[in-house]
């Protein structure tokens, strides 16, 4: 038999064909992995929402709602939010001289029992300008102590607030202290001069929220004080969040406290897990004398007495007096916060290049830094994204410390931080002055909480492979 | 492993050598000097007041002095509390401190542990909603409400019953030390809780795991055996800085709960420039944070077989 | 512990150790009691006088309230060094006659007693203790009504009843525990409402708080005055008269005692002297009425005007406020008080304590905020703080006949010639606007209402429990 011998006229083109079907995904690089997968994360986006809000916020807040945040009312102090009130119009303050008896003698004795004063009653109509008192003489009283309770006292020992103490003669008490227009409850004590009687009148009444036309000049309401009279009504200022120690409005406050806050809150964390970053990664690949030598040295900075040093910091910057000194605060804040980051980016450098992968990486022939930024990097991703998220509200709270001691923002420019920490004193009486401050950090940390843990299913080689 | 600790204590002494000398440094260059006061002095009792002190020599002569009396162990007498012992100070105050930062600690190391345990297990389900959350909240709001809020609760508490079951402030048996040390831990066991999530995250997707699993392992052997060793340590790591971090930064919550530990002095010798409290309390937690770091190091090493540590 | 004299429960000077004294121009003899003991049961005798004072003024104690012995022969020499110890002129005739030589006459010498400074030390008890005097409660000896038996540093303090001192039938109180020490106020409400503290003062935050528990509130105007100090060194800004004159008319009183300050107790600023220091027969106060500006802004823009016209436009001037949030919240009122009515820009430096002081004594400042409290009953606790040449004049204010008026009535012993050229000095701090007063002190406390007789004072022990008694 002969054998087949193939030559070229044997054999034709074949004809192009269609592409097969393809069941592999585009080749990505690891950053536009994680960007796709950043993208399909719904805490991500919820979070870049909540960020792009606040941007707004303190961006274009303060266009939309242009009140002038340093603007003090002394009348409208730690107001809780409420609807526009109206104020009566009423004239400016005159010293008061008050109702004194004629013929007044003192009792040279002290009295086991005295009766309790009779007509006591206001002197004229209380506003919340100053509340007039007045009553008559108890005979055998040498003075009268005047208290104020905002409910009805249940006994002696419930009278209040002990406003004042009047002697001898006079028979009339001004009281102008924080008045506001509510229901207060006086009650009028004898006394011998020293000690008190153990019985008392009492007297209800509401002042009505007063405005003289200098200060509705003052506030803007109207440019003219004779274009209102005495016993108008006029609209006052609203306050959505109310207002905070000083009368000032707390919307504007927060709004321009954002910015302050913010950027701190931003700026300050990602730069010093920067440097941390980079000096524990250092640290933790070359390892030995290298490692030893600036792990001492973070030490050293953790231990020195960080008041001590700020005041120092402060002076060595030369920020003037009441000035604000942001960028040396974020100078100061990076360099003593930078130790603990750098610390845990070590450790987790130590446990990686361990790995067999970097062992093999580098028997192919990988230099140093290809290993370092490529390899072990982003395995610390998960650490360094949990650092970066507490790193935030540290950084705000540790900006209204050093805002407290005098570096950092200068009164009145308020923080997010500092506001809390006026915030805290009145918490029981007048809560709303913590809790929106405390509220908008809160926000921010879970943006940025949301952002890590968006960050983290995308960049987290070892959970990429889940999915 | 001894020399290796040998060797680290030198350095140690080294480094609280350099914050001794920096601190000293920084501290004469502050304006003001702890015998300045509200009623001035006339210029010859002051004259007097600086030689008693021997504030009146060359700061290097004064820092040499200072040098050798720390190497025998005498931290001079506080300027504000005159007669009163530093090294007295520090006896009297750190161990009140101390037993409250390693309470504190403890309850932030298992709770961490433990929350941030579940937080992965459960992942994305109720438990890790609700953990999260409460950590946002446990950094976000300052530990000075948390401390307030936490006394106030006690007060209400005791109302309620009508007695005093759990003392509000004060410091002497362990009912005084339960509420104080938890607030202090609070910060330190929301950050743990976090690095503790993230990181089991990590190890649960580790090959080894899925072998223990297909090995047929009980989970609660996995757990603890594989999970959890191999996921502490970043916790282990900060631990080491934050027991530090927590006895000195206790000064809050010792302020609202009346507790007489070192940080108020530790603060007030700063605001009152008291040079001989600031750097006998300075060397001190130098020294004891450089201590703990040194432990936990040598513990690493114990807990990771992998990691070489020189 | 217990000086020469006392005061009862109204304020009236009574006999301490000392049982009787007499007083002249040059000479104050106190004859001291033969049951006055010390805590170990040995006699309170002249000599333990004598020997604490001469430690008071000894330049090497360099102790800063050496200045209130002045008014003791030799005294203001011995501590500039000029002459030995044993100068003093106060001499122990015997073990219970106290015989003290005065510099100048003094008026107000036997008050003066009441001060701290001039309690006695037992010389033998002192040097056994050397350097660790008074570092515990061991190391002290106590003559009052109550002696230290416990003191634990920063956490707690008891006191019972001594048992040796001389008037021990009259006090009904067994012993005194301090066993919360604490700056936190809310924690020390907190303590209060728990039943574990009787007495605990409050602040502006706290009381509302106190309110709604419905505790009893009581209120105690303490004596310290508080003022704006400017800096009258050459240069400054607030040198300039028209300038000070422009924010003295600015200014309302009312409002900070109302409304920022807005604690009961508190009253408005109008004077350096506050209300309770005593003139020739009634108080100071009444008797010169203090000079008032009242809030007038067309003379306030008036002045301005004129300062503008003899310095030039008014540079942003600096207010130096401690760290204390009380008084940042001062200085942010202040500073918004003078931005909105006059249009002049007001930094606030918040310094802590230390660096504060030495801004002050260095002069770096425009204003700051001060205050001072009285050391001894008399018109000269405050009158002398503005003289050029006390110390604690820190804006460095200098009028000679601010200076006359001073060394008038330190010499004087005519209660209406001092009164009347303090009264002229009041006139002149007014004119001059050297300082802005703000408001006299008022402090806030609770105290459990079954104990009566504690007894608040301006001036000396303060709270004082001698009297006090526990009803059940």
């Amino acid at each position: 038999m002969s054998l087949f011998e193939p030559t070229a006229a044997h054999f034709e083109p074949l004809a192009r064909q269609e592409k097969t079907e393809q069941i592999t995904r585009p080749s990505l690089s690891y950053w536009q992995d994680a960007w796709v997968r950043l993208k399909k994360n719904t805490r991500a986006i919820i979070s870049l929402g909540i960020i792009v809000l606040l941007g707004l916020f303190t961006l274009i807040g303060p266009l939309l709602w242009s009140v002038n945040p340093a603007l003090q009312n002394l009348n409208q102090v730690s107001q809780a939010p409420s609807w526009a009130k109206s104020a009566v119009v009423i004239a400016p303050y005159q010293r008061w001289n008050g109702i004194r008896l004629d013929n007044y003698t003192n009792p040279d004795q002290t009295f086991t029992s005295l009766p309790a004063p009779t007509g006591f009653s206001t002197a004229d109509t209380p506003t919340t300008q100053r509340v007039r008192l007045a009553w008559d003489q108890v005979p055998g009283a040498d003075g009268y102590n005047v208290y104020r309770n905002n409910r009805a006292p249940r006994d002696f020992n419930d009278l209040g607030l002990p406003l004042g103490s009047t002697y001898g003669d006079e028979l009339s008490y001004e009281d102008r202290l924080s008045l506001e227009p509510r229901e207060y409850y006086y009650s009028l004590v004898p006394t011998d001069g020293y000690d008190e009687y153990e019985v008392y009148s009492q007297l209800i009444l509401t002042p009505a929220l007063g405005l003289t036309p200098d200060e509705a000049v003052e506030r803007e309401l109207i440019t003219d004080p004779h274009e209102v009279n005495i016993g108008d009504y006029l609209t006052i200022e609203f306050h959505p969040l109310g207002t905070d120690y000083l009368g000032r409005d707390m919307l504007a406050r927060l709004m321009e406290g954002a910015r302050v806050s913010l950027f701190i809150g931003i700026v300050a964390p990602f730069l010093f897990v920067l440097v941390g970053i980079i000096y524990g990664g250092f640290a933790g690949y070359f390892g030995g004398r290298v490692d030893g030598l600036l792990m001492r040295f973070a030490e050293f900075v953790v231990a020195l007495p960080f008041l001590l040093f700020m005041i120092l910091f402060k002076i060595a910057f030369g920020i003037g007096p009441g000035e604000s000194g942001i960028m040396p605060m974020l100078l100061a804040l990076v360099l003593l916060s930078w130790p603990s980051t750098a610390r845990l980016v070590r450790g987790q450098v130590l446990q990686i290049r361990e790995e067999g992968y970097i062992e093999a990486a580098r028997l192919l022939g990988a230099k140093d830094h290809y290993l370092v930024l490529r390899h072990i990097i982003p395995n610390t991703m998960g650490v360094i994204l949990v650092t970066l998220t507490f790193a935030v509200p540290a950084a705000i709270f540790t900006e209204a410390f050093l805002s407290f001691i005098g570096m950092g923002v200068a009164p009145p420019t308020p923080s997010w931080g500092s506001m809390c920490n006026e915030g805290v004193k009145t918490m029981l009486s007048h809560p709303h002055e913590l809790i929106f401050p405390a509220l908008l950090i809160s926000i921010t940390v879970l943006a940025f909480n949301l952002l890590g843990d968006g960050l983290t299913e995308a960049l987290d080689s070892k959970m990429r492979s889940r999915d | 492993m001894l020399a290796y600790t040998l060797k680290r204590l030198f350095a140690g002494v080294i480094t609280v050598w350099f914050i001794a000398t920096a601190t000293f440094i920084a501290m004469h260059q502050v304006p003001g000097d702890p015998l300045m006061n509200d009623k001035a002095v006339s210029a010859e009792i002051r004259a007097n007041l600086e030689a008693k002190y021997g504030l009146d020599k060359p700061v290097t002569e004064q820092y040499f002095i200072f040098l050798g009396n720390m190497l025998s162990g005498d931290f001079g007498i506080s300027f504000t509390q005159q007669n009163r012992r530093v090294n007295d100070i520090i006896r009297d105050h750190f161990p009140i401190s101390a037993i409250l930062g390693l309470l504190a600690i403890f309850f932030a190391a298992t709770g961490g542990v433990l929350w941030g345990a579940l937080t992965a297990i459960y992942r994305n389900r109720l438990p890790d909603i609700v953990i999260m959350f409460l950590v946002i909240l446990g950094i976000s709001v300052p530990s000075f409400v948390f401390a307030a809020l936490g006394q106030l609760f006690l007060v209400n508490l005791n109302s309620l019953f009508g007695q005093s079951i759990i003392p509000v402030a004060g410091w002497g048996t362990i009912w005084h030390m339960l509420m104080p040390s938890m607030v202090l831990g609070l910060g330190t066991m929301a950050l743990l809780t976090r690095l503790m999530r993230s990181s089991m995250l990590e190890v649960v997707n580790e090959d080894y795991i899925k072998t223990a699993r297909a090995k047929g392992l009980s989970p609660t052997r996995i757990f603890f055996r594989h999970q959890l060793r191999n996921a502490i340590l970043p916790v282990i790591t900060v631990l080491g800085p934050q027991i530090a971090a927590i006895t000195t930064g206790g000064f809050v919550v010792e302020l609202v709960f009346a507790i007489p530990g070192l940080g108020r002095y530790f603060v007030q010798a700063v605001q009152q420039l008291d040079y001989t409290v600031i750097m006998g309390t300075t060397v001190f937690y130098g020294a004891f944070l450089v201590l703990m770091v040194i432990i936990v190091d040598i513990l690493y090493g114990f807990i990771d077989p992998r990691v070489r540590l020189s | 512990m217990q000086g020469l004299v006392r005061y009862d429960r109204r304020g009236k000077v009574i006999p301490g150790v000392a049982e009787r004294w007499e007083m002249d121009e040059k000479t104050a003899t106190f004859w001291l009691r033969e049951d006055a003991k010390w805590s170990d049961g040995k006699p309170v005798t002249a000599h333990d006088f004598v020997f604490a004072w001469q430690r008071v003024v000894d330049p090497m104690t360099a102790s800063e309230y050496a200045f209130i012995l002045a008014p003791i022969l030799n005294a203001a020499e011995i501590n500039e060094g000029k002459l030995p110890v044993s100068q003093l002129g106060a001499v122990a005739l015997d073990d219970r006659t106290l015989q003290v030589k005065l510099a100048r006459p003094t008026a107000y010498f036997v008050k003066l007693t009441v001060f701290n400074t001039f309690y006695p030390i037992r010389q033998d008890f002192f040097e056994s203790r050397g350097d660790q005097y008074a570092a515990e409660a061991i190391d002290l000896l106590y003559n009052g009504p109550f002696k230290l038996t416990e003191w634990t540093h920063s956490a707690s303090l008891k006191m019972v009843k001594n048992e040796h001192y001389w008037d021990r039938e009259n006090i009904t109180l067994n012993a005194i525990n301090v066993d919360y020490i604490t700056a936190d106020t809310r924690a020390r409400l907190n303590l209060y409402t728990d039943g574990k503290i009787a007495f605990t003062r409050l602040d502006g935050e706290t009381y509302k708080d106190a309110l709604s528990q419905r505790f009893r509130i009581r209120r105690f105007t303490t004596g310290s005055t508080f003022f704006l100090e400017y800096n009258h060194r050459p240069g400054k800004p607030t040198g300039n008269r028209n300038l000070r004159k422009a924010i003295q008319s600015v200014f309302d009183p009312d409002e900070m005692v109302n409304r920022v300050l807005a604690t009961p107790g508190n009253l408005r600023g109008e004077s350096l002297f506050p209300v309770w220091i005593n003139g020739v027969n009634d108080k100071f106060r009444k008797e010169y009425p203090a000079p008032q500006a009242g809030y007038n802004i067309k003379e306030a823009k008036r002045y301005l005007e004129l300062a503008v016209k003899e310095r030039g436009p008014i540079p942003p001037l600096v207010l130096l406020v401690s760290d204390s949030p009380t008084a940042t919240k001062q200085g942010e009122y202040i500073q918004g008080v003078l931005l909105n009515k006059l249009g002049i820009e007001l930094k606030i430096d918040v310094q802590t304590f230390k660096q504060r002081l030495a801004k002050m004594t260095s002069g770096e400042f425009d204003i700051v905020g001060a205050g001072w409290g009285p050391d001894f009953d008399d018109i000269l606790t405050f009158g002398d703080l503005f003289a050029s040449w006390n110390m604690n004049n820190r804006g460095r204010y200098n009028n000679p006949e601010y200076d006359r008026l001073v060394r008038l009535t330190m010499n004087s012993t005519d209660p209406k010639t001092r009164m009347d050229a303090m009264g002229n000095a009041q006139q002149i701090l007014f004119d001059d606007a050297v300082i802005l007063p703000q408001y006299e002190q008022g402090v806030i406390y609770l105290l459990n209402p079954k104990i009566k007789g504690v007894a608040r004072r301006v001036i000396g022990p303060d709270p004082d429990f001698t009297y006090a008694r526990i009803v059940p």
